[in-house]
C-alpha cells in the first residue's frame, strides 16, 4: 500500500512525542521532579532518556564531567596572611607547548642579584587565540595551570587575561576537579616524602664519615 | 590475486631502468621518476601493476638543494600497501612537471592545489587555476621562502613568549598593522582586481541545442554559495545550467582555507595534534588517529595495547555519530527540515558526552598522543559506552530505519538516482562510503589494516547499485558494523598502561618520510609528513577525503537537475574544514 | 520584585496598586522596544567553520535556542537581526560576509562566536585568515572558546540580550541622523592581499616605506 512507509515513519514521531508526557506521568507517579532538578538532568543525559531532551540552560545545567576543559587559569595557594602564593614558577613550559602561542610570561628577576625568581611577574593569556587544547595544564610540572569549567565568560570586548584575572584559589581547583586535585596532592606528598627520606639517608650516610 | 606488492615494487626500477631510480635518502622510500617519463611510468603503474587509485599528489620544496619534488601515493583497490613515487624539478621558474590528470583523474584538484600553494606548474592540466587562494594573490605560500604577514619565527616556540613575554598583538609587529602583506610600492588605488572570467571560461559551454528549435535558449551560470544553506558550509559551486539541467559545474573552494599545512610546518609535532581536530570537525578522533599513526610510523614506536583498543572505540563512536548526522543532514537537504536531524543530534549528544568525559571537550578532543592516548577511560564512562553500544545505539538505529527507510517520498527521490559507478569513483580517487556504495569493497580497515582492526570480526559494508538510496543505506550498514567492532573492542580491551612513552612535549622524530592513512568516516584520511630530524616537521600535508571526493562532483551532477545537485553534494558528506584545510 | 514578574516589561520601582497589577503595566518606550527585540533576535543562517556545528547543536533539541526566541534561522540576510560569525573568517570569505552584513536591515547585531571570529584564534598567523571580524564589523559580544560549547554560546547570547536591554532608541547607532548610512561597510577587495578600501592611504604609505627600506 502506498503511504505505508510514511505512516510507519509518522508512528515513530508520534511515539517520541507521546514519550515526553508518558515520562512526565511516570515521574509524577514516583513523586519525583523531572525538571529543574539534578536528578532530572542526569536522567536526560543517560541511556534511558526519552521524550523531551532539552536541558534548559541557564535554569538547568548539564553535568560537567571532571575532565571538561574550557580556558586555563592559574592556581594559587592561600598563604598564612592571605597572601597569594602562585604555584607557577614561570618555567615557561606552558608557553613553549602552547600550539597557537597565546601564553605570554614575564619572569620575575630578583632586583638585587638579577637572578630569576620562581614566580611570574606577568602572565597573559590571549583568550581570543586560546584553542582550549589543554596542553598547558597537561604538561605543567607544578599543577599550576588548570583548565577551567566556567564557560560563561562572554564579554563585550576582546579578552586578554592578565595575572590578576587568571588567578583562582586552590580551593576552586579542588571544587571543580576533586579527583585530579587529590591525585596531585598525593603525588606531591609522595615526592616530599621521598625527598625527606633521601635527605635522611644522605644525612645518615654522611654522619659516619664525620 | 596478483603477487605480493613487495616483489612488484622491485619490478619498477627494473621495468624502467634508466628512468626510475630508488629513493635512497635515509628514511625515505619509493622511487624517483624522471619527469620526462612520468606519464609513461604512471600509465604502466595503473595498467600493468594495478595501482588504480591515486591517493595523494603533493609537493615538497627543497630550496637548499634547489629542487621541487612532487610526491605521489598510489594504491590498489584490491588492497595492500601502496607505492610512492616522486619526480623532481629544478627550482627555476617556471617549475614544470607533467600532469597525470589523464592517467588518474583524481589528480585534478590536487595538482591545482600544488600549483596554488607550491607554484609547481603541471603541464597538460586543462584547468590549472588557483584553487584555495584567489587569483591575483601574491606568491605561493607553501614555499619555504614565502613568509606570511604575521610571520614571527621559523619554528615554534617563539622566543618572545618567555621569559620576557609582555603581551603584544601580532598586528603591532606588522607595517600594515594587520594580517596583510603587500608588494613594496603597492598602490591600492591603482589596483585592478582580477575578474573571475577564468572560472567561467572553464565551464563547458553547453551545445545541446536542438537544430530546429523554435525557442532560442541560452545556458545560464548560477553561483551557489559560499553563503548557501545546503552547501555544508562555505563551498561555492559555479553551475552551468541548460534550463534545469546541469551541463557543467566547478566547485570553488578556499573560503575556509585556514593554512593548516603552513601552520603545521611551524608547529612542533605535538602541537599539530589539536590542529588536526579542526580539519574534519565532526570527527576529531579520526583525525587524531591518522596523525598519531603517521608520526608513530616515523618515530618507530609501538602503541600501548590498551590504548589501541581505546583508539578503536573512540574512532568507531565517531563514525557512528558522523553517519547519524549525515543521515540527518541529508534529509535536511532533501527538505525534511529538522526532524531526522534533531533525532540524530540527540544520539550525537550522548556520544559527545562520552568524549567530553574522556577527552575533555565535545568536539575538539585532542585525545591521542604518540604511543597511546592522553588518559584512561574512567569506569563510569566505560559503563556509559557499554550502555550506548549494547542498548541505546542499536535500538535508535533501528528506530531511524523504521522512521525513514520505507518512506515512499524518500524512496521516490533517492532510488535509481545515479551517483557514481565503480569505474567513475576509482578514476576520481573517491574513497569512503561513496566508493563502497558503488560496489568497490575498499575499506582501509580491511584493505590495509592499521592499529588493531585485524583482530575484529566485521564486514566491509558494500552495496552495488551506486544510486542515492544505496549511498544512503550504506551509512546504516556502516553504523551496524561499527557497533559490531565496538562490541568486540569493549569485550577484548585489556588492562594496562595507556601510553608506551613517557609524557613529553618535545618528541624526537628521526629524519625520513611517512604516509599514514586511516579510514575516516568520510574516506581515506592520509597524512604525509617529512621530517628532517628537527622538532617540527619539514613538510606536513593532509590528504583530505572530502576535498578529493569533490573531484567527482562534476561527473555526478552532469545531466541531472539542479534540484538534485544539493542531494548529490550531500552524498559526498563533505566538511569544509577538511576540504579547504 | 513583584513588578518585574511580568516578563520584565514593567518599569521597576513604579508602584502599581495591587488590584490592577494583572492588567496594567507601566513601562517606557525603550523598555518595550528592547523587550520586543531581545526575545526575537533572528540569527542569520550562516555557518563558517567548526563553531557552526556547535551553533547547530545549540539549535537542536538539547539546548534549544528557541527558548530565547532565536530559533528562526534565516538564510537570507534581509530577514535576519543577528549575524553569528561562527568560525574562522578567511580573507577569501570576507567580501561575501561584508555583503551579507550590509544587506541586513537594522537593528542588527554581530556576535563573534569563538576564538577565530574574535581575533583569528589559533589560525591567526595564517596567511588567509582575518585577524578578528571586529576590524570590519561592529561586534557586540565576543564569546571565547574553541569552539564555545552550546551552553557557552547561549550564555553569550544572554549577554547580548542584556546589552539589548540597556539600549536606548535615541542613542542606538542605526537611528542616528546625519550620516547617510552609518552601518555600511565598504566592500574589501581581493588583491595581492586583502585590501580594506578605508585604509588605502595607510597601505600606500606603508608600502612606500617598505620600498624605501628595500
Amino acid at each position: 500500500m502506498y503511504g505505508k512507509g510514511i505512516l510507519k515513519g509518522l508512528s515513530v514521531t508520534l511515539k517520541r512525542f507521546s514519550e515526553t508526557y508518558l515520562d512526565d506521568i511516570v515521574w509524577w507517579l514516583r513523586g519525583k521532579k523531572r525538571y529543574y532538578t539534578p536528578e532530572g538532568v542526569a536522567h536526560r543525559s543517560s541511556k534511558n532518556t526519552r521524550g523531551i531532551f532539552t536541558v534548559q540552560y541557564p535554569e538547568e545545567q548539564l553535568i560537567t564531567p571532571e575532565e571538561f576543559r574550557y580556558v586555563p587559569f592559574l592556581v594559587y595557594d592561600e598563604g598564612a596572611d592571605g597572601k597569594r602564593e602562585h604555584r607557577c614558577t614561570s618555567c615557561g613550559i606552558c608557553a613553549k607547548v602552547c600550539p597557537p602561542q597565546c601564553i605570554w610570561i614575564v619572569r620575575t628577576n630578583d632586583p638585587n642579584t638579577g637572578k630569576p625568581v620562581p614566580e611570574p611577574k606577568e602572565f597573559y593569556i590571549d583568550m581570543d587565540i586560546c584553542m582550549n587544547c589543554g596542553f598547558c595544564a597537561e604538561y605543567c610540572p607544578f599543577d599550576a595551570i588548570i583548565m577551567d569549567h566556567n564557560f560563561d565568560i562572554a564579554s563585550y570586548d576582546r579578552n586578554v587575561y592578565n595575572l590578576e584575572k587568571l588567578s583562582k584559589p586552590a580551593s576552586y581547583y579542588r571544587q571543580i576537579r576533586p579527583l585530579n586535585y587529590q591525585k596531585n596532592e598525593d603525588e606531591r606528598k609522595a615526592k616530599e616524602a621521598a625527598k625527606a627520606a633521601k635527605a635522611d639517608a644522605s644525612a645518615s650516610a654522611a654522619a659516619p664519615a664525620t | 590475486m596478483t603477487a605480493p606488492a613487495s616483489t612488484q615494487i622491485l619490478d619498477l626500477a627494473a621495468r624502467f631502468p634508466d628512468v626510475v631510480s630508488t629513493d635512497a635518502r635515509p628514511g625515505f622510500s619509493g622511487f624517483i621518476v624522471k619527469k620526462e617519463n612520468l606519464v609513461e611510468v604512471a600509465t604502466a603503474l595503473r595498467d600493468e601493476f594495478g595501482y588504480d587509485l591515486l591517493s595523494t599528489v603533493t609537493g615538497v620544496d627543497y630550496p637548499a638543494e634547489n629542487k621541487m619534488e612532487v610526491v605521489y601515493h598510489a594504491f590498489r583497490t584490491i588492497g595492500g600497501p601502496g607505492i610512492v613515487f616522486k619526480t623532481q624539478a629544478d627550482r627555476v621558474e617556471p617549475i614544470e612537471v607533467p600532469s597525470l590528470i589523464n592517467v588518474w583523474h583524481g589528480a585534478d584538484f590536487q595538482e591545482r592545489e600544488t600549483w596554488d600553494l607550491m607554484g609547481i606548474k603541471f603541464t597538460g592540466h586543462p584547468d590549472l587555476r588557483r584553487i584555495l587562494m584567489w587569483e591575483g594573490f601574491e606568491g605561493h605560500p607553501l614555499r619555504k621562502d614565502w613568509k606570511e604577514a604575521f610571520f614571527e619565527e621559523e619554528t615554534k616556540p617563539f622566543k618572545s613568549r618567555w621569559p620576557e613575554g609582555n603581551h603584544l598583538y601580532a598586528e603591532f609587529r606588522n607595517p600594515y598593522r594587520d594580517n596583510l602583506n603587500f608588494p613594496s610600492g603597492f598602490d591600492p588605488e591603482q589596483y585592478q582586481p582580477q575578474t573571475e572570467d577564468q572560472l567561467y571560461f572553464s565551464l563547458e559551454r553547453s551545445s545541446i541545442k536542438p537544430k530546429d528549435a523554435d525557442l532560442k535558449t541560452d545556458s545560464i551560470v548560477v553561483n551557489m554559495g559560499p553563503h548557501h544553506p545546503s552547501t555544508h558550509g562555505v563551498l561555492r559551486v559555479a553551475v552551468e545550467l541548460d534550463g534545469e539541467t546541469v551541463t557543467s559545474l566547478k566547485p570553488v573552494m578556499g573560503y575556509l582555507h585556514r593554512n593548516h599545512d603552513k601552520i603545521g610546518e611551524r608547529n612542533t609535532y605535538l602541537q599539530i595534534m589539536p590542529y588536526t581536530d579542526r580539519l574534519d570537525y565532526f570527527n576529531s578522533m579520526a583525525n587524531n588517529f591518522g596523525y598519531a599513526i603517521t608520526v608513530e610510523k616515523l618515530m618507530k614506536i609501538p602503541v600501548a595495547e590498551r590504548a589501541e583498543y581505546i583508539r578503536v572505540i573512540m574512532a568507531e563512536l565517531t563514525r557512528v555519530q558522523n553517519h547519524l548526522i549525515f543521515i540527518g543532514m541529508l534529509l535536511n537537504d532533501l527538505g525534511t527540515l529538522y526532524t531526522p536531524a534533531l533525532y540524530a543530534f540527540e544520539e550525537r549528544e550522548l556520544i559527545l558526552d562520552i568524549f567530553e568525559a574522556v577527552a575533555g571537550a565535545r568536539m575538539m578532543c585532542n585525545y591521542f598522543r604518540f604511543g597511546g592516548v592522553v588518559r584512561d577511560i574512567p569506569d563510569d564512562v566505560m559503563q556509559k559506552i557499554k550502555d550506548l553500544v549494547h542498548d541505546r545505539l542499536p535500538a535508535k538505529t533501528d528506530e531511524m530505519e523504521r522512521f525513514l527507510n520505507e518512506n515512499e517520498v524518500l524512496m521516490a527521490r533517492l532510488k535509481g538516482m545515479h551517483v557514481l559507478n565503480a569505474e567513475e569513483a576509482v578514476r576520481n580517487s573517491v574513497t569512503g562510503p561513496c566508493l563502497r556504495a558503488a560496489g568497490v569493497p575498499y575499506d582501509l580497515r580491511r584493505a590495509d589494516p592499521y592499529s588493531v582492526y585485524d583482530r575484529f570480526d566485521f564486514d566491509v559494508a558494500v552495496r552495488y547499485n551506486g544510486d542515492m538510496y544505496d549511498n544512503y543505506l550504506i551509512r546504516f550498514d556502516e553504523i551496524r558494523q561499527s557497533l559490531r567492532i565496538l562490541e568486540q573492542a569493549i569485550k577484548q580491551i585489556p588492562q594496562g598502561p595507556i601510553n608506551s612513552q613517557k609524557p613529553q612535549y618535545q618528541v624526537r622524530v628521526p629524519a625520513g618520510e611517512a604516509y599514514g592513512r586511516v579510514e575516516s568516516p568520510k574516506g581515506e584520511l592520509g597524512y604525509y609528513v617529512v621530517s628532517n630530524g628537527k622538532p617540527n616537521p619539514y613538510r606536513y600535508h593532509v590528504r583530505a577525503p572530502s576535498f578529493i571526493n569533490l573531484t567527482a562532483l562534476e561527473t555526478m551532477c552532469k545531466g541531472n537537475k539542479i534540484a538534485d545537485f544539493v542531494a548529490l553534494l550531500a552524498m559526498l558528506d563533505i566538511v569544509m574544514g577538511e576540504v579547504d584545510r | 520584585m513583584e513588578e518585574n514578574k511580568y516578563e520584565g516589561l514593567n518599569l521597576p520601582n513604579y508602584n502599581i496598586p495591587e488590584d490592577i497589577q494583572n492588567v496594567v503595566s507601566v513601562t517606557t518606550l525603550d523598555r518595550l522596544y528592547n523587550w520586543g527585540r531581545r526575545w526575537s533576535v533572528w540569527p542569520l543562517m550562516f555557518g563558517l567553520a567548526c563553531c557552526a556545528i556547535e551553533m547547530i547543536a545549540a539549535q537542536a533539541a538539547r539546548y534549544d535556542m528557541a527558548r530565547f526566541g532565536m530559533e528562526v534561522m534565516r538564510p537570507t540576510p534581509r530577514q535576519a537581526d543577528m549575524m553569528l560569525v561562527s568560525g574562522t573568517v578567511t580573507k577569501k570569505m570576507l567580501p561575501a560576509l561584508i555583503r551579507l552584513y550590509n544587506q541586513m536591515p537594522e537593528p542588527k547585531y554581530v556576535v563573534a562566536m569563538g576564538a577565530c571570529a574574535s581575533s583569528g584564534g589559533p589560525f591567526k598567523e595564517g596567511y588567509n585568515v582575518v585577524a578578528g571580524i571586529d576590524k570590519f564589523l561592529p561586534v557586540d559580544v565576543y564569546i571565547p572558546g574553541c569552539p564555545p560549547t552550546p551552553q557557552a554560546l547561549i550564555a553569550g547570547l544572554i549577554k547580548l540580550q542584556e546589552k539589548i536591554d540597556k539600549q536606548s532608541i535615541r542613542k542606538v547607532r542605526w537611528y542616528q541622523k546625519g550620516k547617510a548610512d552609518p552601518n555600511y561597510v565598504p566592500m574589501p577587495i581581493l588583491g595581492p592581499d586583502l585590501i580594506d578600501v578605508r585604509r588605502n592611504a595607510e597601505y600606500k604609505e606603508a608600502a612606500a616605506r617598505k620600498e624605501g627600506a628595500a
